[in-house]
């Protein structure tokens, strides 16, 4: 998912939807829709996957958001394979896009990176095809992320996906002492001053999403897909919430001592932060309203010059497990693409793999709307949508 | 050049008489040769780098495929000063850089002038290192102490409670940039003022005393005049240092604290539309063009 706590300037990694924009046009499709004809082929789409996995070659350089290699999971698979595993954390997607230039240089060896980084990465042949067929766990993933189109186009996959999550609602139980189940409670002017949202653009898709079900005459479908009407209407909303907005928080941590300075008591987040916050004592719940809810998805990538292609593929195996899975989601507060991770989370921590919706049926999906680069052309071919630059300056108006 | 000529005995420059005799030659090589780096260094390097600014903010990039179109046109500087956002936001940089001067100023001048004229030699160097002891923390820190004092459960909102005041809520909002800033530059206005104030003589101040001049009166119009360069050089700073800003925006701004900077920011990192950013960029050279030229009348250059 996105960056941690300790990640500088989180709100960097969107600027990929923009580049995303700038060299995958038509290959942005819907999450939901399976990768069409249209698409353009990336430079690697050529590039024949290894068919089988040689000997390791003693290392493994990654680069990844901060916590996704544990010492946990991290130890055992060194001392299992003989790779040892060189971490290099990035604060942004944006890093990751420029640590993995030209093909990671022969420095890096895999990027796990979020759906918003993907398509620029893969267009820009920094990464190559990947063998799925050399991660026997694949076939367990949930069947949205076998194949998603932020990682897989034409049918060749880029990446293995990881771990996904929802934005969600988080709110201080002091405050709600009966929790909402509504969006509308961060748009109401009964909590002036003490809302806060992400200082991000994509935000717009939260409030599309929101106004999708509460104003359907708008007609929004996909809130990555608006028409100027619907996209005015989004932008307005978020300028009637702005009087409302304590801080607009770029960093999870921002938002957690928001919350805890009682600065604030509701707002957008991610699971990370409710965990953060509970384990500091803080009186908060987080809940995905019933308007759904957006979200970011997470993929293994192959670099173009790995130098260590066997160990990656181990790796890649090795975090696909169902017992990694659960280790890596309940460590950082995310959901396992693997179903078969639900066991493991539950003998971890009992109720955890209900509580992240790891064992969710395919229709929970279609209450997550997963992040992807908002592009002119809409869905159906017409070139009548808000393409991403316009929503980062309507972010700029919205924000003041 | 034969060799007995360089056996010759000379007491400087051995050996660089061809060169020596060439400098004679054509006295515009000295001064030309020493002035060629710095010289290169500010066209190729500082000069260029502002062109290249100017003429990026002229062109625009592809909705479509976000891609830069070089294509002359003033898009990006009509929609700068028809957007009300942005002259919203170009006026609350200006603002509270000229607000965040002003408040230095009326701090400085009263310290420095302690400093430079009633202070012992031992008073002032301690005064010295307490002016100037805050930089030696980082910019960042000195920034997140002021989160840890302005916000809800901060030692502002506790201080106040524990007197009996109601509390005051100027976390993240446009009051505690306020207060932030002029605190931060600070340091940057009581140097200058106190280096001028202390190049005005005492014997001026004496002789306006012995004219009649009261107290007020002489500082009005003898000290004041005098030290107005320091503290217009200084005042540079504290409004060139706030204009350019944009990272304490981020961290002690609530909603409606954007900064220029900020804007350009987020047009350069995350949409990619370098052409506006450069554009807007344009607006605080513009600013501090003006301030300079102003700066430069009332002979603030001289002092510093």
């Amino acid at each position: 998912m996105g960056s941690t706590a300790s990640g500088p300037g989180s709100w960097a990694r969107w600027g990929c939807f923009a580049a995303a924009a700038t060299i995958a046009l038509t290959a942005c499709g819907s999450s939901n829709t399976p990768s069409g004809s249209t698409l353009t082929q990336p430079p690697t789409a050529k590039t024949a996957p290894q068919t089988s996995i040689g000997a390791g070659e003693g290392q493994l350089n990654l680069v990844l958001w901060d916590g996704y290699a544990d010492k946990s999971w991290v130890d055992p698979f060194t001392a299992a394979t003989g790779c040892k595993v060189n971490q290099h954390p990035a604060g942004s997607s944006d890093e990751m896009v420029s640590l993995m230039k030209d093909g990671g240089g022969g420095n890096w060896d895999m990027v796990s990176a979020s759906g918003d980084a993907d398509l620029r990465l893969i267009y820009s042949g920094d990464v190559k095809p990947m063998n799925t067929a050399l991660i026997p766990d694949w076939t367990n993933f949930q069947p949205l992320f076998q194949a998603p189109s932020f990682n897989t186009i034409n049918g060749v996959h880029y990446g293995i996906s990881l771990q996904w999550g929802p934005n969600t609602l988080l709110y201080s139980t002091k405050k709600f002492v009966n929790p909402p189940t509504s969006w509308s409670v961060i748009y109401d002017p009964a909590n002036k001053g003490l809302v806060t949202v992400p200082d991000n653009p994509i935000q717009i898709a939260d409030a599309a999403l929101y106004l999708s079900k509460t104003k359907p005459s708008l007609g929004i479908k996909d809130p990555y897909e608006l028409t100027k009407p619907q996209f005015d209407a989004a932008v307005a909303l978020l300028k009637a919430q702005q009087p409302l907005i304590k801080k607009y928080w770029a960093l999870a941590t921002d938002e957690i001592s928001l919350f805890q300075n009682g600065d604030v008591t509701v707002g957008a987040a991610w699971p990370y932060q409710t965990i953060q916050l509970k384990l500091a004592g803080a009186a908060v719940n987080d809940t995905i309203p019933t308007e759904g809810a957006t979200g970011w998805a997470d993929t293994w990538m192959l670099a173009t010059k790995a130098t260590h292609p066997n160990c990656a593929y181990l790796w890649t195996k090795w975090v696909s497990t169902p017992k990694v899975q659960a280790m890596q989601a309940l460590s950082f507060g995310e959901t396992p693409v693997n179903t078969k991770a639900c066991a493991e989370m539950e003998a971890l921590q009992a109720g955890s793999c209900a509580q992240y919706h790891a064992d969710a049926p395919g229709s929970y999906f279609d209450t997550i709307k997963f992040w992807k680069t908002p592009i002119a052309q809409c869905a159906d071919g017409t070139n009548t949508c808000i393409p991403y630059a316009d929503w980062v300056s309507a972010w700029t108006t919205i924000k003041g | 050049m034969s060799s007995e000529v360089v056996r010759r005995p000379r007491p400087k420059g051995a050996g660089a008489a061809p060169f020596r005799s060439l400098m004679w030659r054509f006295p515009w090589l000295r001064p030309l040769l020493l002035l060629a780096p710095p010289m290169a260094w500010f066209v190729f390097v500082y000069l260029a780098s502002l062109v290249l600014l100017l003429i990026s903010a002229f062109w625009s990039i592809d909705p479509f495929t976000t891609q830069v179109v070089q294509v002359w046109n003033t898009n990006n500087f009509q929609t700068i000063l028809s957007d009300p956002t942005y002259r919203t936001i170009i006026g609350r940089t200006a603002g509270l850089a000229g607000l965040v001067t002003i408040t230095d100023v009326v701090l400085a001048f009263p310290l420095a002038f302690f400093m430079a004229k009633v202070a012992s030699r031992r008073v002032q160097s301690l005064l010295f290192a307490a002016v100037l002891l805050p930089l030696w923390a980082s910019y960042l820190a000195r920034v997140y102490a002021w989160i840890l004092i302005l916000n809800h459960s901060g030692v502002l909102n506790w201080s106040l409670q524990s007197i009996g005041l109601p509390s005051a809520n100027i976390g993240y909002t446009n009051t505690a940039m306020w207060l932030v800033f002029s605190y931060i530059w600070l340091p940057f206005m009581i140097i200058p003022t106190y280096a001028a104030l202390e190049r005005v003589p005492d014997s001026l101040l004496e002789a306006a005393a012995d004219l009649g001049a009261r107290r007020w009166r002489s500082t009005l119009d003898v000290l004041l005049p005098l030290a107005l360069p320091g503290v217009v050089a200084g005042s540079i700073f504290t409004f060139s240092l706030t204009l350019g800003d944009y990272i304490t925006p981020i961290l002690v701004g609530g909603a409606g604290s954007q900064f220029i900077g900020n804007v350009v920011y987020n047009n350069v990192g995350i949409a990619n539309n370098i052409p506006f950013a450069a554009a807007l960029a344009t607006v605080p050279v513009v600013i501090m063009a003006v301030y300079l030229l102003v700066a430069q009348r009332l002979g603030a250059f001289e002092a510093l």
